[in-house]
């Protein structure tokens, strides 16, 4: 089985539970509360989400507390950036061929 | 200003988008893409040269086009499925250089007339897996690399 950061995002569950735990540390059972699916379900995705690196559950006294992983999402960030900066480069050169292309309409019409 | 260019591929689905808007009319924006003599002024990357094969650009035309640089040839065919002047343009996407055959994507590209004499072009991909989908988007990744390191070469050059 996949286990990284899209594999984490994958699933819609998944990305609530991030966003959840992104604002408060929260223990396990306050993630399932805050969901209509059962405690089993949710412990499951956050077996998943720990596997994949995105969040670390941590033993805090008697309580054990789930937090994310900042770095590990900026993996997906970083992902799409190089992909966009590909097509932003062709589009910077389409943005001068238009450019040029509009000279030339202009300078064909008459005067 | 300069005009973004937006990716969306959502986590674990087969498609992505492409967006970007352009300060010109929607006829331009549309001929810059179909017309094969623009577009190898464009759509190659910055550290390749781009030659076309071949490029019908009419319903139930194709389309072949090779990438090169000093690693190889990077060649890329699809068949034309519908060419709506000046709206929109649905056609096929293969890489050849995967290790099978087969994986090929449907493009959509859509062009929205915006007020001014500007243009908004989607471009909607949708592949044949999850995999295939991010297996393009990763070799954006090479392609963007480079790209940002001439980018930074021309601008030392400059500083000097």
């Amino acid at each position: 089985m996949r286990r990284d950061v899209f594999q984490a995002i994958a699933d819609p569950t998944r990305r609530q539970i991030i966003n959840l735990i992104a604002h408060q540390t929260l223990t396990p059972n306050g993630v399932a509360d805050s969901f209509d699916v059962s405690r089993q379900a949710i412990s499951k995705h956050i077996q998943i989400l720990a596997e994949c690196g995105i969040i670390t559950i941590k033993q805090q006294g008697r309580e054990r507390l789930c937090f994310v992983e900042p770095r590990k999402l900026d993996e997906v960030s970083d992902w799409l950036a190089d992909f966009r900066k590909s097509w932003e480069s062709r589009f910077d050169k389409l943005d001068e061929l238009l450019i040029k292309m509009q000279t030339k309409t202009n300078d064909n019409k008459p005067k | 200003m300069k005009n973004k260019t937006k990716i969306i591929a959502e986590p674990g689905v087969q498609e992505l988008f492409i967006h970007r808007e352009f300060d010109a009319p929607r006829e331009l924006v549309f001929k810059a893409f179909s017309d094969p003599e623009l577009i190898t002024q464009w759509l190659g990357p910055c550290d390749m040269t781009m030659r076309i094969d071949y490029f019908d650009s009419r319903t139930g035309g194709s389309y072949r086009f090779i990438h090169s640089n000093a690693h190889g040839d990077f060649a890329f065919n699809g068949t034309i499925h519908e060419v709506l002047e000046p709206q929109r343009v649905i056609r096929t996407f293969e890489f050849e250089g995967l290790p099978e055959r087969g994986h090929v994507a449907l493009e959509t590209a859509t062009f929205d007339e915006l007020p001014g004499n500007r243009t908004k072009l989607i471009i909607q991909s949708v592949f044949r897996s999850v995999a295939d989908r991010d297996g393009i988007i990763n070799s954006g990744m090479e392609y963007g690399v480079n790209d940002s390191h001439n980018k930074l070469d021309e601008l030392l050059a400059t500083l000097v």
